[in-house]
């Protein structure tokens, strides 16, 4: 092995200086939406570009809160991202599950297919999509769009699911099931407890995208009561003119939830989980 | 208790026979080593035993109970695994008590027993570590913990010993041993490292290509192999194997001595001789029955190996005790103890009076 030598301040320097870099060019947008949404609607065409608001103000995230349908649009989007995601995990893990362990019939030609699913942009399918939904008289609701989420991120989802139940060792549910569990009870009692970080990966990833879907819910949905946050935020052009401060207060309102889930789930993405387990 | 029995078992994987006409009695309380070279079945097998892999045909009983059928769960049978295959979120005393946790024991019951095979094991301290804070020869005992709390009617072992070091492994060995002696539990282990099966073992079991090639006692197996692999397999070095064929008065080494070998029975026609190193002395030149230059001269202290090589036979092995002072290009006699020779037909197999 070389000696280790006492790297040089100057690569240090560079290497700190890269990061930085790289963190303030991807956090700077995050930053000009707080800054248009904490500037006063007189400020915002005429002070420009400035990087520092010459006021700050409330008031457009009180508008949002207290005179919009935000919290409706909201509600809606928690209810509909949080069902997807718990969906799609559930399905995903199972299927998973199976693909990582059994040998079947047709296993390879599920796969493939489930592949090509994920081959077509979605702009192709809008229109059949649209027509069957409105067929089971589904348009406008909730429903339509969870139901429609859950089948576009199944295929990711169970392949992400299959790679983390690959990375168990086989051994050990055989070891459950010697030691007088079914196979179910080793599922349960040995294998989910060292998939939680997979599941909170998984839902983590579908969350996210159901989040910030616009394109079906723009299609599926008209009514406003239905409406999703992000089709909601469109709400704030109108004809004549942009509430950029009240839009970007509603973006930054919408940024709390996706933190707060990653927060929550954080502590199960930690990795590591199943050293031990066999010969390491 | 436990009498195991399998009956002309077999094992496809679709058309690929990989087990056949495996006829095998266990009698309770027996030591048992299936020995083999790697891909011989050996573990497929013990997976069969434990429930972990389906039997295709044939019956495998338990106390003439058939078993074929029955989930794992339900053979009452422990099995430690190579990997250990340890939980790794549940710490050691949870990870030994789990089978009795499943069966819902009474929690006392459960933590009297856990720690009294903690000490008999010397874990005690170490109950409340997970897996990744032990040591590999802890991550064994705990692995072996796990099977002896269920007092299960038999063990299976499945290589337990190979992902350890040379000297944790004797170690290991010796406690696996006092394991069975003082459980007096029908054991059946798999290794291919003969010294294990050779030392650990009641009975051996050789396989090699799904078949059983011999059931013995390790002296068995040593002293009359049933055919040339069981002959090559088990010993160390490894027999020496000679073209020979039958003569007027003995069998003809070829391109050698003829040597008069009584009590080898029957007219079959006779292809290999077989003498193990440690049944060849070494003599002066000339003396003896054969002739040969040494090639490489080894000296372990209590032993010596020497390569020679014998003009027109090929090369032979000896396994001189002490240390004997013979040295490379040196010219020496050998000659082979003929009540330990062995005689082998064109397919292998061990001709006998």
């Amino acid at each position: 092995m070389a000696v280790l030598r006492k790297p040089s301040p100057l690569r240090v320097a560079g290497k700190y200086g890269a990061l930085a870099f790289y963190v303030a060019f991807a956090l700077f947008p995050l930053y000009w939406l707080l800054k248009i949404a904490l500037t006063p609607d007189q400020l915002i065409y005429s002070e420009g570009t400035k990087l520092w608001p010459g006021a700050a103000t409330l008031e457009n995230f009180r508008i949002v809160l207290f005179q919009s349908d935000f919290l409706a649009y909201f509600r809606n989007s928690v209810f509909v991202s949080l069902t997807t995601a718990a969906a799609t995990t559930l399905i995903a893990a199972g299927a998973g599950y199976a693909f990582s362990r059994f040998h079947f019939r047709g296993k390879r030609a599920l796969v493939a297919v489930m592949l090509v699913t994920q081959m077509f942009p979605l702009l192709m399918i809008i229109a059949p999509i649209y027509k069957i939904v409105a067929a089971i008289g589904l348009l406008n609701s909730l429903t339509s769009l969870i139901i429609v989420y859950t089948a576009f991120n199944i295929p990711f989802a169970t392949f992400l699911m299959q790679s983390f139940f690959d990375g168990i060792p086989k051994d050990l549910e055989e070891a459950a099931m010697m030691d007088g569990c079914t196979r179910f009870q080793a599922l349960r009692k040995v294998i989910v407890p060292l998939t939680l970080p997979g599941l909170g990966a998984t839902l983590g990833f579908v969350f996210t995208a159901a989040w910030s879907e616009l394109l079906f819910a723009l299609m599926l949905i008209n009514s406003n009561d239905t409406m999703t946050f992000p089709v909601g935020l469109l709400t704030f052009v109108s004809k004549f003119s942009v509430d950029w401060g009240q839009m970007m207060a509603a973006g930054v309102l919408a940024l709390v939830p996706s933190c707060l889930f990653f927060v929550f789930i954080q502590r199960y993405l930690v990795q590591g989980l199943t050293s031990g387990a066999v010969k390491g | 208790m436990a009498r195991i029995a399998l009956k002309d078992v077999y094992k496809k994987y679709g058309a690929v026979e990989v087990l056949r006409d495996i006829d095998l009695d266990i009698a309770d309380g027996e030591f048992i080593v299936l020995v083999g070279p790697s891909g011989c079945g050996k573990s497929t097998l013990l997976r069969m035993i434990a429930g972990l892999e389906p039997i295709t045909g044939g019956e495998f009983t338990i106390d003439g109970e058939r078993m074929n059928e029955i989930a794992p769960r339900d053979r009452d049978i422990a099995m430690v695994f190579q990997s250990y295959a340890l939980y790794p979120h549940m710490d050691v005393g949870r990870n030994m008590g789990f089978s009795m946790e499943i069966r819902r024991s009474p929690a006392a019951d459960r933590t009297e027993r856990v720690a009294g095979a903690a000490r008999t094991l010397g874990l005690d301290r170490l109950l409340d570590r997970l897996p990744k804070a032990l040591s590999g020869g802890q991550r064994q005992r705990v692995a072996m913990g796990r099977a002896i709390i269920r007092d299960p009617r038999a063990f299976l072992f499945d290589e337990p010993l190979s992902n350890l070091d040379a000297a944790l492994r004797v170690e290991m060995r010796l406690e696996i041993a006092r394991l069975h002696q003082r459980l007096a539990a029908t054991m059946i282990y798999v290794t291919h490292d003969q010294v294990e099966a050779l030392t650990l073992a009641d009975r051996i079991v050789v396989l090699e290509g799904g078949i059983i090639q011999q059931v013995g006692t390790p002296l068995d197996l040593y002293e009359r192999p049933a055919n040339r692999f069981v002959a090559q397999f088990i010993g160390s070095p490894t027999m020496n194997i000679l073209p020979a064929e039958r003569s007027d008065n003995g069998i003809a080494i070829r391109g050698g001595p003829t040597l008069d070998l009584p009590g080898i029975g029957g007219t079959g026609e006779v292809a290999n001789l077989g003498v193990r190193p440690e049944h060849i002395d070494i003599t002066a030149p000339g003396q003896g029955d054969l002739t040969g230059v040494a090639d490489v001269v080894e000296h372990l202290g209590s032993d010596t190996n020497i390569y020679v090589d014998v003009q027109g036979v090929g090369p032979v092995m000896v396994r001189a005790r002490g240390n004997v002072p013979v040295k490379p290009r040196e010219s020496v006699g050998l000659r082979l103890l003929r009540e330990h020779a062995h005689v082998f037909a064109s397919d292998g197999v061990a001709l006998r009076a």
